[in-house]
Protein backbone atom coordinates (compact mmCIF):
# COMPACT_ATOMS: atom_id res chain seq x y z
CA UNK A 1 0.00 0.00 0.00
CA UNK A 2 1.59 3.58 -0.74
CA UNK A 3 1.76 6.25 1.48
CA UNK A 4 -1.41 7.97 0.82
CA UNK A 5 -3.23 4.86 0.47
CA UNK A 6 -2.30 4.12 4.47
CA UNK A 7 -3.47 8.02 5.39
CA UNK A 8 -6.36 7.50 4.03
CA UNK A 9 -7.27 4.11 5.58
CA UNK A 10 -5.98 6.00 9.32
CA UNK A 11 -8.41 9.03 8.40
CA UNK A 12 -11.34 6.53 8.00
CA UNK A 13 -10.73 3.58 10.31
CA UNK A 14 -9.97 6.28 13.85
CA UNK A 15 -13.10 8.81 14.09
CA UNK A 16 -10.78 10.23 16.24
CA UNK A 17 -7.15 10.70 15.05
CA UNK A 18 -3.97 12.68 15.83
CA UNK A 19 -1.56 13.11 14.22
CA UNK A 20 1.90 14.72 16.38
CA UNK A 21 5.45 14.73 17.13
CA UNK A 22 6.22 11.98 19.83
CA UNK A 23 3.21 10.24 22.00
CA UNK A 24 0.83 11.30 23.83
CA UNK A 25 2.93 10.37 27.39
CA UNK A 26 6.05 12.08 25.33
CA UNK A 27 5.01 14.35 22.98
CA UNK A 28 8.15 16.03 21.58
CA UNK A 29 7.20 19.59 20.31
CA UNK A 30 5.24 22.46 22.14
CA UNK A 31 2.56 22.34 19.67
CA UNK A 32 1.90 18.39 19.74
CA UNK A 33 1.94 18.71 23.96
CA UNK A 34 -0.84 21.47 24.12
CA UNK A 35 -2.93 19.31 21.33
CA UNK A 36 -2.82 16.01 23.01
CA UNK A 37 -3.43 17.66 26.38
CA UNK A 38 -6.76 18.97 25.41
CA UNK A 39 -7.79 16.46 23.69
CA UNK A 40 -7.21 14.27 26.70
CA UNK A 41 -8.95 16.58 28.98
CA UNK A 42 -12.32 15.22 26.66
CA UNK A 43 -11.47 12.15 28.21
CA UNK A 44 -12.79 9.69 24.99
CA UNK A 45 -10.29 7.47 23.65
CA UNK A 46 -8.53 8.24 20.37
CA UNK A 47 -5.35 7.22 17.94
CA UNK A 48 -2.25 8.86 17.19
CA UNK A 49 0.34 8.46 14.64
CA UNK A 50 3.96 9.67 15.85
CA UNK A 51 5.42 11.06 12.42
CA UNK A 52 8.96 11.65 13.72
CA UNK A 53 8.41 7.21 13.54
CA UNK A 54 6.81 7.99 9.85
CA UNK A 55 8.64 10.33 8.03
CA UNK A 56 6.61 9.10 4.68
CA UNK A 57 3.55 9.76 6.73
CA UNK A 58 5.24 13.49 7.62
CA UNK A 59 6.13 14.42 3.84
CA UNK A 60 3.07 13.01 1.93
CA UNK A 61 0.28 14.26 4.41
CA UNK A 62 0.46 17.98 4.34
CA UNK A 63 -0.32 18.04 0.60
CA UNK A 64 -3.40 15.52 0.88
CA UNK A 65 -4.38 17.80 3.99
CA UNK A 66 -3.73 21.18 2.75
CA UNK A 67 -2.55 21.72 6.03
CA UNK A 68 1.71 21.95 6.47
CA UNK A 69 2.41 21.77 9.79
CA UNK A 70 1.80 19.10 12.54
CA UNK A 71 -0.11 18.25 15.01
CA UNK A 72 -3.21 17.85 13.13
CA UNK A 73 -6.37 16.47 14.57
CA UNK A 74 -9.13 14.56 12.67
CA UNK A 75 -12.71 13.76 13.45
CA UNK A 76 -15.07 11.81 11.76
CA UNK A 77 -12.97 12.04 8.66
CA UNK A 78 -12.38 15.60 8.45
CA UNK A 79 -9.25 18.13 9.08
CA UNK A 80 -10.27 19.93 12.34
CA UNK A 81 -6.79 21.85 12.47
CA UNK A 82 -3.73 22.07 14.45
CA UNK A 83 -2.97 23.34 17.94
CA UNK A 84 -4.19 27.09 17.54
CA UNK A 85 -7.61 26.08 16.42
CA UNK A 86 -7.35 23.04 19.07
CA UNK A 87 -6.69 25.61 21.77
CA UNK A 88 -9.26 27.69 20.42
CA UNK A 89 -11.94 24.69 20.23
CA UNK A 90 -11.25 23.83 23.57
CA UNK A 91 -11.28 27.13 25.22
CA UNK A 92 -14.67 27.64 23.63
CA UNK A 93 -16.21 24.12 24.46
CA UNK A 94 -16.30 22.93 21.06
CA UNK A 95 -14.13 20.46 21.58
CA UNK A 96 -15.94 18.54 23.77
CA UNK A 97 -18.35 18.45 21.43
CA UNK A 98 -16.60 17.27 18.26
CA UNK A 99 -14.50 14.88 20.42
CA UNK A 100 -17.79 13.35 21.76
CA UNK A 101 -19.16 13.03 18.71
CA UNK A 102 -16.00 11.23 17.23
CA UNK A 103 -16.58 8.72 20.06
CA UNK A 104 -20.02 8.27 19.30
CA UNK A 105 -19.31 7.27 15.63
CA UNK A 106 -16.16 4.90 16.94
CA UNK A 107 -18.54 3.07 19.23
CA UNK A 108 -21.09 2.57 16.30
CA UNK A 109 -18.71 1.13 14.15
CA UNK A 110 -17.89 -1.65 16.53
CA UNK A 111 -21.10 -2.19 17.29
CA UNK A 112 -21.82 -3.04 13.88
CA UNK B 1 10.63 43.13 10.35
CA UNK B 2 12.37 40.77 8.83
CA UNK B 3 12.41 39.65 4.88
CA UNK B 4 10.96 36.72 5.85
CA UNK B 5 8.17 38.50 7.76
CA UNK B 6 7.80 40.67 4.83
CA UNK B 7 7.08 38.34 2.37
CA UNK B 8 4.65 36.18 4.69
CA UNK B 9 2.18 39.33 5.43
CA UNK B 10 2.72 40.51 1.49
CA UNK B 11 1.47 36.97 0.62
CA UNK B 12 -1.45 36.97 2.98
CA UNK B 13 -2.59 40.32 1.86
CA UNK B 14 -2.14 39.27 -2.18
CA UNK B 15 -5.73 37.18 -1.71
CA UNK B 16 -7.65 38.76 2.10
CA UNK B 17 -7.94 42.03 2.78
CA UNK B 18 -7.02 42.59 6.41
CA UNK B 19 -8.42 45.92 9.14
CA UNK B 20 -5.87 44.65 11.08
CA UNK B 21 -2.86 42.53 11.49
CA UNK B 22 -0.02 41.71 14.26
CA UNK B 23 3.02 39.73 13.26
CA UNK B 24 5.78 38.40 15.71
CA UNK B 25 9.08 36.67 14.94
CA UNK B 26 8.56 34.32 17.58
CA UNK B 27 11.96 32.48 17.17
CA UNK B 28 13.39 33.03 19.86
CA UNK B 29 10.93 30.29 21.65
CA UNK B 30 12.48 27.67 19.86
CA UNK B 31 16.12 26.46 20.76
CA UNK B 32 18.39 25.58 18.46
CA UNK B 33 20.04 27.97 15.47
CA UNK B 34 16.74 28.32 13.62
CA UNK B 35 16.23 32.72 13.21
CA UNK B 36 13.56 33.62 11.51
CA UNK B 37 11.18 30.45 11.68
CA UNK B 38 8.63 30.13 14.35
CA UNK B 39 6.12 33.10 13.58
CA UNK B 40 2.89 34.03 14.90
CA UNK B 41 0.44 35.83 12.86
CA UNK B 42 -2.63 37.56 14.11
CA UNK B 43 -5.19 37.98 11.10
CA UNK B 44 -8.36 40.47 11.25
CA UNK B 45 -10.22 40.46 8.03
CA UNK B 46 -14.23 40.07 7.41
CA UNK B 47 -12.93 37.77 4.26
CA UNK B 48 -13.00 34.83 7.11
CA UNK B 49 -17.18 35.53 7.85
CA UNK B 50 -18.98 32.30 6.58
CA UNK B 51 -15.48 30.18 6.89
CA UNK B 52 -14.55 27.45 9.49
CA UNK B 53 -11.57 28.11 11.63
CA UNK B 54 -9.63 25.21 9.36
CA UNK B 55 -11.00 26.95 6.05
CA UNK B 56 -9.78 30.32 7.44
CA UNK B 57 -6.30 28.65 8.36
CA UNK B 58 -6.22 26.89 5.13
CA UNK B 59 -6.94 30.04 2.77
CA UNK B 60 -3.85 31.30 4.61
CA UNK B 61 -1.31 28.03 4.53
CA UNK B 62 -2.45 28.21 0.80
CA UNK B 63 -1.20 31.83 -0.32
CA UNK B 64 1.96 31.22 2.18
CA UNK B 65 2.79 27.83 0.86
CA UNK B 66 6.47 28.44 -0.54
CA UNK B 67 7.47 29.44 2.93
CA UNK B 68 6.64 26.63 4.73
CA UNK B 69 8.73 23.88 5.96
CA UNK B 70 11.78 26.43 4.72
CA UNK B 71 12.19 28.95 6.23
CA UNK B 72 9.19 28.86 8.41
CA UNK B 73 9.26 25.75 10.51
CA UNK B 74 6.23 27.04 12.81
CA UNK B 75 3.23 29.63 12.14
CA UNK B 76 0.53 29.98 14.66
CA UNK B 77 -2.04 31.37 13.10
CA UNK B 78 -5.30 33.56 14.62
CA UNK B 79 -8.27 34.37 12.03
CA UNK B 80 -10.70 36.62 13.30
CA UNK B 81 -13.50 38.63 11.55
CA UNK B 82 -13.84 42.18 12.88
CA UNK B 83 -16.72 40.91 15.45
CA UNK B 84 -14.71 38.14 16.63
CA UNK B 85 -11.66 40.34 17.77
CA UNK B 86 -13.54 43.11 19.14
CA UNK B 87 -15.80 40.22 21.25
CA UNK B 88 -12.04 38.63 22.26
CA UNK B 89 -11.47 42.91 23.51
CA UNK B 90 -8.28 42.80 20.53
CA UNK B 91 -6.48 39.96 22.44
CA UNK B 92 -5.03 36.30 20.77
CA UNK B 93 -4.00 34.04 22.89
CA UNK B 94 -0.26 33.27 23.63
CA UNK B 95 1.87 30.72 21.08
CA UNK B 96 2.82 27.51 22.81
CA UNK B 97 7.06 27.26 23.92
CA UNK B 98 8.60 24.91 21.03
CA UNK B 99 10.63 22.27 22.93
CA UNK B 100 12.26 21.11 19.93
CA UNK B 101 15.52 20.92 19.59
CA UNK B 102 17.61 22.14 16.35
CA UNK B 103 16.02 21.35 12.57
CA UNK B 104 12.84 19.51 12.85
Amino acid sequence: MDTLEVIKKQIENNSILLYMKGTPKFPQCGFSSQTVQAIMACGEQFAYVNILEHQDIRSELPAYANWPTFPQLWINGELVGGCDIVMELSQSGELQQLVSAGAVSAATDTDE
Amino acid sequence: MDKVGEKLLQLVQVGVKLSYYELDNESHKHHGPAMDSHYKLVLVSDDFVDMSLVQRHQAIYKRVHQLMQTPIHALALHCYTAVEWQQRNQKSRATANCLGGGQS
